[in-house]
């Protein structure tokens, strides 16, 4: 059964923007890849409790002391536009 | 004495304490082979001949002075470029990352620099460690120094086509579903991958958090076995990072296979596996028996979903991870009116099909009405394929299977046809899912030359007994050589 993607909204999801050409191309191999996927959902897993960590394992935490962090500015200095410490970025909302 | 360059690093290591030669001398010779073998190859993103030549003399000063000395010092090493260098570029091979000074170093960067090693330069790999063949690089593909038709593999293709053609002593790389074994493999190389959580992943640029892990990429077992013992033990960086003391690599190097058990895994050397492949396979396995290990044959029917499980699981991750490139922070910016249309115009332009492939395919598994019948089920399969494994350690010591279906392909003939190109990893990835350390040694040579590689798998902190079992099948096997790379200076 193939499966029925939808793929604008799923990019739009992904903040991804995508051409019309290319959300078509994308639909179809997604939907080969998720076909083959299919053999996953085929199987009885029921009881079964779905991995969390590879490796029994528990939280590893370190002793809860004050260490210096990242260089502000040396960190900045790679951001595309940054003003007064801070990250800059264009208005979250537009203006309609 | 052989060629410097084509040394491996106990050799090397054994030269310079010795006074037989000094760092400089191998790195200017590892530096020289790559002024010759570069324009063929593209094995590095960036060299950086500068910090390298200012390490080496660094060195030669420490053992001239008599001063203390790390386990690497003085050796050539070559980084993939999806490890943070505080101060040289590191882009994980996308535009989106183009022109990026990470302010730190990694945990692995910085235990390598403790241990007094040499880095020759960055490595070329598939963007963000997506890929089986280093073709989906931003910058152009590596070629593999065996024959230049054909891939390295990937995504460390980078990496292992460098010290294949001699321009590193050994690399690191990083295998999220097979990405040091498969072109370790493809280049005539050992590459191991340790247990999950044993070596630190700060300051490793994220792909798959649940799978990643950096290992050694090397011309012989022991080298990979003393680079794994650098790299490896608890970071408090990094909270999935296993707090206990890591197993050895070297304490059992050269023990033979005697009364061992070797599990052969019918689900992995059967089906879909090249008929050259599979006759070096069966060989080796023969080697192992007369050297006497005890063959038992064992099946694994979870493995057959491991490969669908692997590709919900990986991308979902990498959907979560790579959100975090979004034109704010660091690396491109494509300007928008609002916040939300600058993020998605950057992230178009600055991620290549692949990526965006998988970021698709991850947001997809991971959306509402959708994330228990995929992510959630995959992650169920991924119990079935740990418990599996670990009742198949009860009865044997090791498991063992080819590395990679078949020899090295040409380039482009499987970039059309994204699932062709996944069950590349077929092999490799049930490890990536059930945690366990595995490795491969190289085994022989196709008909055409080519390298084939054998895998060794091992259950959880099993790493002792897989070098040692690896080591014997590299005594056992006969010496492939080196590529024979017709070189033209640049």
């Amino acid at each position: 059964m193939p499966i029925d993607i939808d793929i604008a909204h799923v990019a739009k999801l992904a903040r991804i923007e995508l051409s019309e050409q290319e959300m078509a191309a994308y639909r179809a191999q997604l939907g080969v890849i998720l076909d083959h996927a299919a053999k996953v959902q085929a199987l009885p897993t029921e009881g079964v409790p779905p991995t969390s960590h590879p490796l029994d394992m528990v939280n590893a935490f370190r002793d809860d002391v004050v260490t210096p962090s990242l260089d502000r500015d040396e960190v900045l200095s790679q951001a595309p536009d940054a003003t007064d410490g801070f990250f800059r970025v264009p208005p979250s909302l537009d203006n309609e | 004495m052989t060629e410097l360059s084509q040394l491996t690093l106990v050799e090397a290591a054994v030269a310079l304490r010795s006074g037989e030669c000094t760092s400089v001398a191998l790195t200017e010779s590892v530096l020289h082979r790559a002024s010759l073998t570069e324009a063929s190859v593209h094995a590095y993103l960036t060299i950086d001949r500068q910090g390298a030549m200012a390490a080496a003399e660094a060195s030669d000063r420490r053992i001239a002075d008599e001063k203390p000395i790390g386990p690497l010092d003085g050796l050539p090493i070559a980084l993939k470029d999806n490890m943070m260098t505080k101060g040289i570029e590191t882009t994980a091979s996308s535009k989106i990352l183009s022109g990026y000074i990470p302010p730190y170093d990694g945990t692995v960067v910085k235990l390598l620099r403790e241990a007094g090693a040499v880095f020759v330069g960055k490595t070329n790999m598939d963007e963000f460690a997506m890929g089986s063949s280093t073709e989906n690089s931003a910058y152009g593909p590596t070629r593999n120094p065996w024959n230049l038709d054909t891939v390295p593999g990937g995504s460390s293709g980078g990496s292992a086509a460098a010290v294949a053609a001699g321009s590193a002593l050994a690399g690191l790389g990083s295998d999220t579903g097979g990405s040091i074994r498969q072109p370790a493999a493809l280049c005539g190389l050992v590459g191991m991958k340790p247990t999950y959580g044993l070596v630190s992943r700060y300051g490793l640029i994220a792909f798959a958090s649940s799978l990643d892990q950096i290992g050694p990429l090397t011309r012989s077992v022991q080298d990979a076995a003393v680079l794994y013992e650098v790299i490896a033990g608890h970071d408090p960086h990094d909270a999935t990072s296993f707090p206990g003391p890591a197993p050895s690599g070297t304490e059992r190097l050269g023990a033979g296979v005697e009364g061992l058990r070797v599990g052969v895994v019918n689900e992995l050397s059967g089906e879909g596996i090249d008929d050259e492949v599979l006759a070096a396979f069966r060989a080796t396995v023969d080697r192992l028996a007369n050297a006497g290990a005890e063959i038992v044959e064992l099946s694994l029917p979870s493995t057959a979903t491991a490969l669908s499980a692997y590709y919900l699981i990986a991308p979902a991750e990498c959907s979560a991870n790579l959100a975090r490139f979004d034109g704010v922070r660091y690396g491109l910016r494509v300007e928008g009116s609002t916040v939300d249309e600058m993020m998605s115009l950057t992230r178009a332009e600055g991620f290549g099909s692949e990526v965006i492939r998988r970021i698709l395919l991850g947001t997809y598994a991971l959306s509402a009405g959708y994330y228990d019948a995929f992510y959630g089920q995959a992650q169920r399969v991924r119990t079935l394929i740990i418990q599996e494994f670990a009742t198949a350690y009860q009865q044997v010591d090791v498991l063992v299977s080819p590395t990679a279906p078949a020899p090295a392909f040409e380039l482009g003939a499987k970039t059309q046809d994204p699932l062709s190109m996944y069950m590349q990893d077929i092999c490799t990835i049930p490890s990536n899912l059930s945690g366990h350390p595995a490795m491969s040694v190289p085994v022989g040579l196709s008909a055409s030359g080519l390298p084939i590689g054998f895998q060794v798998m091992a259950p959880a902190l099993g790493e002792t007994v897989m070098f040692q079992v690896a080591s014997a099948i590299e005594a056992l096997s006969d010496d492939i050589g080196r590529p024979v790379l017709e070189v033209v200076a640049s």
